[in-house]
């Protein structure tokens, strides 16, 4: 277990450790103490790491992550997670806005709340809310499947692109272009799978589905003659 | 970008320590601010019937003790005068809009930060750390404060378009953010009396609320219609007689972390400032909404 104190090394440093790892390493189990707020914590991972932080994190923290699997023993201020492109994000405690915007791939798993704009276009990303998320949820999304066992703030979903969306509890109000839709027997089997990959128990038959209404869309195929 | 911060002490054990704990706090968001810094302080109440002011002179040699001494020949009252290095807190029994005026004809140069009963408000150019020291911030005492680290967008980088802006007795506003209406709504509240010190976007957002209460409002019923009536981006603390504040606009693009325990509430724009309070790896932290209005009043 490789040690990164954040009190005595600097956030810079610590990634630069990070980065520097050869990719034969057989240092891949890290943690990282002292966070205290610190910004960009573990930021642009590219190796299979085991990555713990102890404490609470600043701004995007794990942002760019790719194979690694950080785990943030606290809460996290906004953009966690953000434009993450595979790997495994969790994060025990809240997360402030912003959470896994634009992510590629991957999974983030939030046990407690999310922030208004959770999942703001999210492009393949993975994404399950053991809380609740804020308002502007999903906002562009253009692929990937948001999960929510909690609430959903006012405006989800707004001018989603594609992006599957399911909450189990109360939607505020739906953005232009999200709709509900039919809960399938597939997407049930989906939601299932994606809450054991992240660990957490809920009954993936209690979830509604949100996506898009594809009235917003610019380019239309029945139209394709037309351009 | 700017930071801010506010911390509400619930417990008194803890009050003596006031300053240190702001004070940490506030340093903390330098990285955020670092044009200048103000705090207002809670604490030390005039008396029945006194009214306390702090002042402000672009001089550090300013002679506080000729100033006190035309007041108190002025009013034919007590002044006490306490220097904290180009700031003086002065305590006079005598009317707070009654002084303000005799100040404003009398001594033009000299700048009222704040006035009240309880708040003393200090705000300068530089780093937040050296602004705190300067002012023997982190040995005060108190039950609340509220802190501004500043990196100007609107207006230019002076003492006086530092915060916080005081607009009434023990009031006073912090904000991050920036206002888009504030040209039309310094306007609207010239009509209806309000005068105005500085161009800058804040000062209007401080007056508007001041007017509402005056009005009638609530403190809670005045930031509402804040909601309806600021346009703009903002996450404001706001400082009263009784406690604080918190509003975020609608779509809460400025950050903001609310910590709670049993002893104390503590508000700042990152959790970097929170991290060293007494306690706090026991406290409830949480995003606060966007558009709901969040208030803590002493007992």
């Amino acid at each position: 277990m490789q040690t990164g104190a954040l009190a005595a090394e600097d956030v810079r440093a610590l990634n630069g450790r990070l980065h520097a790892l050869p990719a034969d390493t057989n240092q891949r189990a890290w943690r990282v103490i002292n966070p205290r707020g610190a910004h960009a914590v573990a930021v642009g991972l590219t190796q299979e790491l085991e990555v713990v932080v102890d404490g609470h994190v600043g701004y995007y923290c794990a942002g760019m992550n790719e194979a690694a699997h950080v785990e943030i023993r606290g809460h996290c201020g906004w953009g966690v997670g953000e434009n993450m492109m595979s790997g495994m994000v969790r994060v025990a405690g809240n997360a402030s806005q912003s959470a896994g915007a634009s992510g590629h791939g991957g999974m983030l798993v939030i046990e407690g709340d999310a922030g208004h704009r959770c999942g703001i276009s999210m492009k393949g990303i993975d994404i399950v809310v053991g809380g609740s998320i804020g308002a502007f949820s999903a906002f562009m999304a253009q692929a990937g499947n948001l999960v929510v066992c909690g609430d959903a703030g006012e405006n989800l979903g707004d001018s989603l692109y594609e992006a599957d969306i399911y909450v189990r509890g109360a939607v505020a109000s739906l953005g232009a272009d999200c709709v509900e839709k039919e809960m399938t027997a597939a997407d049930r089997e989906k939601v299932a799978a994606l809450l054991a990959r992240a660990g957490i128990a809920a009954d993936a038959a209690a979830f509604r589905r949100y996506g898009s209404a594809r009235t917003l869309y610019n380019f239309h195929v029945d139209h394709a003659d037309s351009y | 970008m700017c930071g801010i911060v506010g911390l509400f002490l619930k417990n008194p054990v803890l009050r003596p320590d006031l300053g240190r704990h702001v004070s940490a706090m506030l340093a903390g968001m330098t990285d955020r601010g670092p044009d200048s810094a103000g705090i207002a302080v809670y604490h030390r109440p005039a008396g029945e019937g006194a009214c306390k002011l702090t002042l402000h002179h672009a001089d550090p040699a300013h002679d506080w003790s000729a100033l006190a001494g035309a007041i108190a020949q002025a009013f034919g009252c007590e002044v006490d005068a306490e220097v904290r290095a180009n700031h003086a807190v002065l305590v006079a029994d005598a009317g707070e809009a009654a002084l303000r005026d005799w100040l404003a004809a009398e001594a033009p140069d000299v700048r009222v930060m704040g006035y009240g009963q309880l708040m003393e408000v200090y705000k300068e150019m530089g780093l937040p750390a050296d602004v705190l020291r300067r002012h023997g911030i982190p040995a005060m005492a108190g039950t609340h404060a509220i802190g501004h680290t500043r990196m100007a967008t609107e207006s230019i980088v002076t003492t006086e378009h530092s915060h916080p802006f005081t607009a009434a007795a023990d009031m006073c506003l912090v904000h991050n953010g920036s206002l888009s209406n504030h040209n039309r709504l310094r306007a609207f509240l010239r009509r209806r009396g309000e005068r105005f010190e500085t161009d800058n976007d804040s000062e209007v957002a401080a007056r508007y609320f001041a007017w509402r209460m005056r009005e009638g409002a609530s403190l809670e019923e005045a930031m509402e219609a804040g909601l309806r009536d600021l346009d703009g981006f903002y996450t404001f603390a706001m400082g009263t007689r009784e406690g604080f504040a918190v509003l975020r606009d609608g779509i809460a693009c400025k950050p903001a972390v609310l910590a709670e325990t049993d002893d104390w509430v503590a508000m700042a724009s990152e959790y970097r400032a929170i991290a060293d309070l007494p306690g706090v790896e026991d406290a409830t932290i949480w995003e606060p909404r966007p558009a709901v209005v969040y208030t803590w009043k002493l007992d």
